[in-house]
This record gives C-alpha cells, structure tokens and sequence, in this order.
C-alpha cells in the first residue's frame, strides 16, 4: 500500500514547500529607507526648466513622492488614480520623473490631466538611485520633516490608496 | 471591437471546456450514451473558439492596435510583421493563450484519431484533457487577459524584447509548447485508465504514438531553445542549467523513461503502474515548470515578470490536478498492476535500469532547482545552485544510462544468458576502447579520461545499434523482404540511439576542445587562436528596421587563406534602450568560429571575444536525429492501422501469450 | 524460489544506485552551492575569504574604471549603505550599466576586492535580480505592466 501512497505524500510535501515560497514575496521586505530622511537633490521643474528644486522646497508637509515615467505602462494604469487622490487634497503628491523625456512627460501631463502639485525632472535617474528606485512606478510618503515613512511599490489602486496609504498618512499627520 | 471579439470567444471557449470536462465525465461515469457523445463535439468547439481568440490577439498585434496593453507591451510600430506576429507568444498573457490553443489542438487531434477507441474511454480522455483546459482559460481570464484595454491608447508601444526578436524565437516557444501540452495527453489516457480501473495493453498501443510525438516536440523545442541561446546570448554557452531549462528538461527525460516504460508495457504486459505513475509525473513536471516560470519564486535569466496571484493560482490548479491524479492513482493502481516474471538479466530489467536511472536525474534536477527555494523557506539563507552541481550529479547518471543504451537493443526479453549476451558483445566493446583510446592518443589533442569514455561511449552506441540492425538481417533469406519486415519503430528507435551518440560527441569535443579568449583589438590588429587567425578591419554604424548597430568587420584566415568574414554586431534598440549583443558565427560541421564583440575601448579599439568550437552542432545534430527516430518509430503501421488496434484490444485481454507472439514478431 | 532471489538482487541493486545518486546529489550540492552576500554583509566580514560566493547590487554611477589592457574593469557595487570594488577580466554583459543591478560570482581578495569570475546583469529594463533587491531591501517594481521578459519556459 504504502509504495502507492509514496508518490502523493512526496507530491504534497514539494507543494507545500512550493506554497511557502510563494509567500516569501520579496515586495513584503520593508526598504531600509523607511524611517531615514529622504536623500538631498537638486533638480530642474519638469514643466519649468530654469526653475531648480531642493529637498527643502517640499518639507513642511506630509507629501506623496511618486515615480514615474512616461514609458512605463503601469504609470498610465495609475495616473486615474493619482488624478482622484489629487481631487481629494488629502495629501500632495510630488512627481518625479524618472528617465524620461522632457516633452514627452509635459505633454502626457496636458493630455492625461497633472495630479502632481509639481514635478522633478530626473532624466539619468540619479535621485531614483538614491532613493533606491529600481522600477517605476513607485511612491514613497514622506512627512513633515522629511523622513520617509512608507514606501509603495507598483502602481497604486483605489484599494491600495483606501487599505494602504490612507492609513498611514492619517498616522503620520496625527502624530 | 476585435479584442472583445476575442476575449468574448475566450469566455465561451471556457464554458465550452467546462462542458467537455464535466459531461463526458459523468456520462462514462453512469454509462449514458449522450453525454458522452458530447465529448468530441465540445471539443472541437472549444479548439474554435480559442482559435478565433489567438487570430484576434495576431490580428491586434498585425494591425498595431496599441490600446490593447499587452499589445502595448510587447510591439512596436517599428518592430518587422513577423516579429509581430512572434511577440503573440512573447509574454506572459499571450503565451498562457499559445498554451490553451495548443491543448485544444491536440485534444482535438485526440477526437480524430482516436475514434476507433471505445467510446466510454475516448470521453474519459476528451473529458481529463478538459477539465486541465477549464485551469487554463480560467487561469487567463482571471489573472492575466491578454485582451485588456489601455485607455487612453499610447501612441506607440514598448517593443519586444530585443533578446526575442530573432527567428529562433519564432519556433522555438509553440515548438516547446507542443512537448508539454502534448504530455497532456499520456496523461489523460492514463487517467481515463484509472477511471476505469482497468489496464490492458491496448491503453499502452494508444498510448505510445501520442507520448512519442509530444518528447519530439518537445527533443525539438529544447534543441532549438539551446541553439537560440548559444548564437543570441553571445556567451557561447549552450546549456546554462537555468531552472527554466531544467523545467523543460525534467519533462524530456520522465517522457524519455515513459516511451521505454510503454514498450515493457506493450510487449510484456508489466511495468503497468509504472507507466501510469510516468505519465502523470511528465505532465505534473510540465505544470510544475510552468509554475516555476511564471510565479517567479525562482531566480532565472528567463523568469517571466512576476505576480504572487499567478503564483497561488498555478500552485492550487497545480495541486488539484497533480494531487487528484495521484490519490486516483493511490486509490485504483492495486486493480491494474500485474507483474510478469523477467530474469536479472533481461530487457526488462535493463529498460527498468534505463528508467530508474531517467527519474533519478529527473529527481536530482528537480532538487538542485528547488534547493534555493528549500533553504530560503527555511531561513537558511540565499544560495544559487550553479551548473557545476548539475554536472557533477547527472553526468554520473547518464554515462551508465548510454552504456546501457547500447546493451538493450540486443538484449532477449525475459531471459538472456549472461554468456551469450558477452559473445554477442565482446567485439563492440572492444572496437570501442580500441578506437576511444586511438581516438584520444594518436591526435594531438589535449584529452582527458573524460574525453575517451565520451568517445568511447560514442563509438559503443552505433556500433551496438548497427549490430543491432545487423542482426536482424541475417535470420532472412530475401535481404529486401527482411529490411521491410523490420517494423518502423525498431528504426526509429536505431536512429534515436545513433542521435544519443551524435550528442555524446559533441558534448564531449564541444566542451574539452573549445578554446575562447578576450582580446582588445585595434583596427588592422590580429589574434591567432587554434590556429585561425582573426583580423580586425574596425566597427562602422549599420541601421535595422528598428535598431541602430556597431558592425564589426573580421576576416578569419587559416593558413593565409581566407576562412570566413564575420559581422559581429552591438545593437541598440532604442525603444527599450537596450544595447544587445549580436554574435557572428561561421558555422561548420566540426568546427563553428565565434565572435561577439565586447566594449569600445577607445581610438577605435575593441573588447572581442573569441570561440573556437569543434563539434559544437553535433549537439543539436543528436537531438534533431533522435527526434527524426521518435517521428519514424510513432509512425509505425501498428499505430496506423486503427481496426488493428480495436482487435488488439480485445485480443490483449487474454492472457499474455498473444503479447509473446507479437513479440516475437517484432 | 529463484526467481524471487533474483527479484531481491534487482530490487538491492536499484536501491543502491538510488542511494548512490542520493549521495552523489547531496555531496555535489554541499560542495556546489554558493551563498549570496550583500556588500553589508561583506563590510561586517560575514562573507567566507577563499571561497566562492555571489554578490549583488547596483553599479555605482562613474564608478567604473578601466586598467590599461582595457579588459580589466572595476567598479563599486552598492546595496544604498555599503559598497565592495569589483574587479573582473573580460566582456562585461549588455546590460551592465551604471545604476544596473547586477549579481557577480566570484572570491574575495586579500585587499577586500571582489574578484569576480562572472558578472550577470537582468535583461529587462525594470526586472532586478530578486537577491539584489533583497539586497537592497527595497522592491521589485509592483505592477508588472512590464512583462518583458524573456520567454524561454
């Protein structure tokens, strides 16, 4: 009996093996960068070219620094989103963005509406680098000091806003 | 409106695919004629409505309707029509699609080609082969549609991967999807087997072409994927052991064990439930490859893009389908198994080897793949398992195997006298040291003992197989009426031996005799290497339909004779700012001369790497032999002759002695 | 009686190859496996001197540098806390790119250089090797619209 028994418990066990693997999904690890201040830059305003901006010009604030890039499919999937997020006002949202063009980005913004309170220009992807940015999107909160507080990773939905982020702003702001 | 079109064509090829794995089913289950009626005809609707789902992604792809996102993804306004057509396949969504089009298309192969079969089990076998498409469409429509809409529509799209954007990859996916779909259908007989609870040698007969055809499949669609990597990873490397080969590889070799289970089967009534165990394992190990490829809980140079629903959901359609397989088996196998009395020294024991050894690799494969995986779980940190692991444990395995490659064929069944067999034997293992060792000794070539057993191994495999065919000449008078006595399967199987035997060589030359060397080259310079040398004329700008390109110019003379003029190529594919590396090979039967170009290093100097790869297409040669030899032997008339095959099967109900006058036959 | 001799011979001869190939597999896989170290782990020593392990993480932007011969490159690898030199003799990968990540194999020198035998960069624009960015210990990027990937299943 057992030899034919063998093969289903071998099976069963390389399942379960299998399943909790799955459940070490690398998108649950925490970014070491949750917690530390968000790096320093100094970049150009996507819309306004001769217009820098400074780490220092976005504090004072909780804001949502989000990442994106006008080749990056799942940005355009997102930017519905972002668009409700703006229309709400419970948070601003910053852009950056990510090794992209610069015309193209302006005219995505024009045609698809600009949820983005304003927009960094970051075309050789050096602020992403440092804030560890491998895809986009991305959106990272940052409160009011600049201490970044929550980092998201893919595109964020209408859940993920209502499960996910909102909770974390209204912590950070009742701080 | 067409991508509707097709994903509404996708929805009723679902619920087509429910009818045909439900209604068969229960209607053999209770003996109602109708609801077994319904098989074929479900199926065949199914394979259209699915058709009309691929022609409508092609025809979103042709027409370059970039609102679809998958479309979006994977082309681009500039990318040539036939990689358009390619890039169908060449993405998670649209492959998942290629998949369910070729299971309904071998289902309905099944229909036509196994009317003769009883009608109670044909719809056991349409109805198994359902239920594992109803997985399949639900797992598309659920996780990954490859209809879904991008609105607003951008104005051009991603582009296809460059690295797929070559002919090789044009064949090389469906070709590999052919293999393990068609392990669907071993499978599914098998099932409608065990439903039954009956096993009769006939299921083997109706077995076997299906499992031959779907290993050449699946021989091809390894062999090309290895070439593919060989000439476009620009490593000239041509098996790397990634766990998404393993997963094609695991399959190949229990379908390998399966074909040589079933002749023990066909021939000599036992093995049964080692047969059935075979064909569930070679289609679970197709599911679990899939699983492996698309959940991205592997590290891999091919992972697929990764999404943990994927995961779970192939996960849990795998465990039903593998699970439930297996408690029938556990449940039903005691009622089938019969053991037949062999000797220690028989074929049967010698086949049994063959496929013990196959599993084993199979199993060591298997671990090595998901060692990293264990270990993670367990906390115990982040490892790789690399190729030195893979060779050290299957090279081991596999030179017994072609040892014994060469023994069966002239091995008797039931019983051989271990003398006779040793008469029988003595001259080829003798040739086959004699010229391993003439082989190694007298040219000048750095050699090892690994390159002599290689050889030798080589040399003892068509000398047996030829014996082996000799053999059967000599008990005839008429040579012509001899030759076409011997059954096609017997040639096939000869042909398949001689491929092992090609690869062998290759393998063996390919990876003792190459020689490669990084060089930075100047205009006008030169490298000597194994005796050829290359000169360098310098890099000019090329344009491709989408793709601009560094071509370097190379002549390559032997003795000051020109040999060959290679262009290697730096391509960068704008829309995906990806530079590729495009090798330039002179390809030839014994040696192949490979240059990939590296680096600018500044004044028009070059990083160039350069092959010398002797026997290096002896190893897809073997693989493209040995498929040839499945084609021939699943194209014997026993297979063809499908009254044959009814009578056969009642005839096979009666005890065995039938079975030994067939064989005698054969 | 014979018979069922011999079937115990076939039997004792299949389990021993089995156990052979078990202990073959296991022994190749004690001596075969190589461990990844994140420049972290390798800065706090926890990386084994004279053995081969893997290391991963981004390229350091104009970090890379090139010996005279012109095969020889270097370069710094960062996990955003820590970085190791990486040295390495031949053709870099397509996709090795400042900002890359990549996963290189190879052994530790006495002056803590990393001397790598192989360098592996992930052919896709938006896919990281899953170490790197354990390594990193940020994430993939989500929404997988980028299914480029290469299709070899």
């Amino acid at each position: 009996m057992i030899r034919y028994v063998l093969p289903l418990a071998v099976f069963l066990a390389l399942v379960s093996l299998l399943a909790i693997g799955l459940t070490r999904d690398p998108r649950l690890v925490p970014s070491p960068l949750v917690g530390q201040p968000a790096p320093a830059f100094a970049l150009t305003d996507l819309q306004q070219p001769d217009h820098t901006v400074t780490r220092a010009d976005l504090l004072g604030k909780v804001f949502l620094l989000n990442v994106w890039a006008t080749w990056c499919v799942s940005c355009r999937a997102e930017h519905e989103v972002l668009m409700q997020i703006a229309r709400q006002g419970d948070v601003p949202i910053y852009g950056l963005n990510y090794k992209d063009d610069r015309q193209e980005a302006v005219r995505w913004l024009q045609r698809l509406g600009n949820p983005y309170v304003r927009n960094l220009y970051d075309p050789e992807g050096q602020v992403g680098l440092d804030l560890g940015v491998y895809g986009t999107p991305e959106s990272f909160l940052v409160d009011q000091k600049g201490v970044i507080v929550h980092k998201h990773v893919g595109p964020i939905t209408a859940a993920i806003w209502q499960q996910e982020l909102r909770p974390v702003i209204n912590a950070v702001k009742a701080r | 409106m067409i991508p509707e079109l097709g994903h509404f064509a996708l929805i009723l090829a679902f619920c087509m695919a429910l009818v045909q794995g439900i209604l068969p089913l229960v209607g053999a289950h209770r003996g109602q004629l109708a609801w077994m009626g319904i098989a074929f005809p479900a199926a065949r609707a199914q394979f259209l409505f699915v058709a009309i789902a691929f022609a409508c992604l092609a025809y979103a792809f042709l027409a370059k309707d970039f609102s679809v996102a998958y479309v979006a993804q994977n082309a681009n306004s500039l990318l040539p029509a036939i990689y358009r057509f390619s890039a169908v396949w060449g993405a998670h969504e649209g492959s998942l699609l290629l998949w369910a089009l070729i299971l309904c298309g071998w289902t309905v192969a099944v229909t036509v080609f196994s009317r003769s079969l009883p009608l109670e089990f044909s719809s056991r076998v349409v109805g198994v082969m359902g239920l594992v498409s109803v997985g399949f469409l639900l797992f598309m429509l659920g996780t990954s549609n490859p209809f879904e809409r991008l609105l607003p529509m951008p104005a051009d799209g991603r582009d296809l991967n460059p690295l797929l954007q070559d002919p090789g990859l044009v064949i090389h996916p469906p070709m590999l999807y052919m293999g393990y779909v068609g392990l669907a259908v071993p499978f599914s007989f098998a099932i409608a087997t065990l439903l039954e609870g009956r096993l009769d040698a006939a299921w083997t007969r109706w077995t076997r072409p299906w499992t031959l055809i779907a290993w050449v499949f699946l021989t091809l669609g390894i062999a090309l994927g290895s070439w593919w990597a060989y000439y476009e990873l620009g490593w000239g490397g041509w098996w790397f052991w990634d766990p998404v080969e393993n997963a094609s590889f695991m399959p190949w070799l229990i379908a390998m064990a399966l074909i040589h289970c079933l002749a023990v089967t066909e021939k000599r009534n036992t093995f049964k439930g080692w047969s059935v165990l075979l064909a569930i394992f070679g289609f679970s190990l197709s599911l679990l490859g899939t699983f492996l490829v698309r959940s991205g809980v592997l590290v891999s140079v091919h992972a697929f893009a990764t999404d943990p629903a994927r995961g779970v959901f192939i996960l849990t359609f795998l465990g039903l389908t593998v699970g439930s397989a297996l408690l029938l088996y556990a449940w039903r196998v005691s009622n089938v198994t019969r053991r037949g009395g062999f000797d220690l020294l028989s074929r049967e024991s010698l086949l049994l080897t063959n496929n013990v050894l196959l599993s084993v690799a199979a199993a060591t494969i298997l671990l090595g793949t998901l060692y990293p995986l264990l270990l993670d779980s367990l906390n115990l940190g982040k490892i790789s398992v690399g190729p030195p692991y893979f060779n050290a444990v299957f090279i081991p395995l596999m030179m017994p195997l072609v040892f014994l490659l060469g023994i069966g064929p002239l091995t008797r069944w039931k019983k051989e006298r271990f003398k006779v067999l040793g008469s029988r034997l003595k001259l080829a293992f003798l040739i086959s040291v004699l010229l391993a060792g003439a082989l190694v000794g007298l040219t000048a070539i750095p050699s090892s003992l690994m390159v002599a057993i290689g050889l030798g191994l080589a040399v003892w495999v068509t000398y047996t197989a030829l014996q082996a065919i000799a053999a059967r000449f000599r008990y005839g008078q008429d040579r012509w009426r001899t030759l076409r006595a011997i059954p096609l399967e017997f040639f096939g199987m000869t042909l398949a031996h001689l491929g092992v035997a090609v690869f062998v060589v290759g393998v063996t030359l390919a990876s003792s005799q190459s020689v490669e060397q990084d060089v930075r080259l100047e205009p006008g310079g030169a490298q000597t290497l194994a005796g050829y040398e290359f000169r360098f004329d310098g890099v000019a700008e090329t344009m491709g339909p989408n793709y601009r390109a560094q071509q370097g110019e190379i002549r390559v003379f032997r003795s000051g004779e020109l040999v060959a003029t290679l262009f290697p190529q730096k391509r960068i594919y704008p829309v995906q700012p990806q530079p590729m590396t495009e090798a330039a090979i002179d390809p030839g039967l014994t040696r192949d001369l490979y240059v990939a170009l590296g680096e600018p290093l500044g004044d028009g100097a070059w990083s160039v790497r350069l092959y010398y790869k002797p026997f290096v297409r002896w190893i897809w040669l073997g693989p493209l032999l040995m498929a040839i030899g499945g084609l021939v032997a699943a194209s014997d008339r026993r297979y063809r002759l499908i009254k044959q095959a009814r009578r056969a099967a009642v005839l096979d109900k009666m005890p065995n002695e039938l079975g030994l006058a067939r064989e005698g036959a054969q | 009686m014979r018979r069922r001799r011999q079937r115990m011979v076939l039997v004792a001869l299949i389990l021993a190859g089995v156990t052979g190939a078990t202990a073959l597999a296991i022994a190749a896989i004690g001596q075969n496996m190589l461990y990844f170290f994140s420049p972290t782990q390798i800065k706090a020593g926890e990386a084994p001197q004279a053995h081969n392990f893997r290391v991963g993480g981004l390229v350091v932007a104009n970090s890379i540098q090139r010996d005279p011969d012109g095969l020889t490159v270097r370069f710094d690898v960062t996990d955003n806390l820590n970085t190791v030199t990486v040295a390495y003799r031949g053709i870099l990968p397509d996709l090795f790119r400042e900002g890359q990540g990549i996963v290189a194999r190879g052994q530790l020198s006495h002056e803590g250089q990393f001397v790598a035998e192989e360098v592996l960069a992930k052919h896709d624009e938006n896919y990281m090797p899953p170490e790197v960015h354990e390594a990193l210990q940020t994430a993939e990027s989500g929404g997988r619209m980028n299914a480029v990937a290469e299709d070899n299943p």
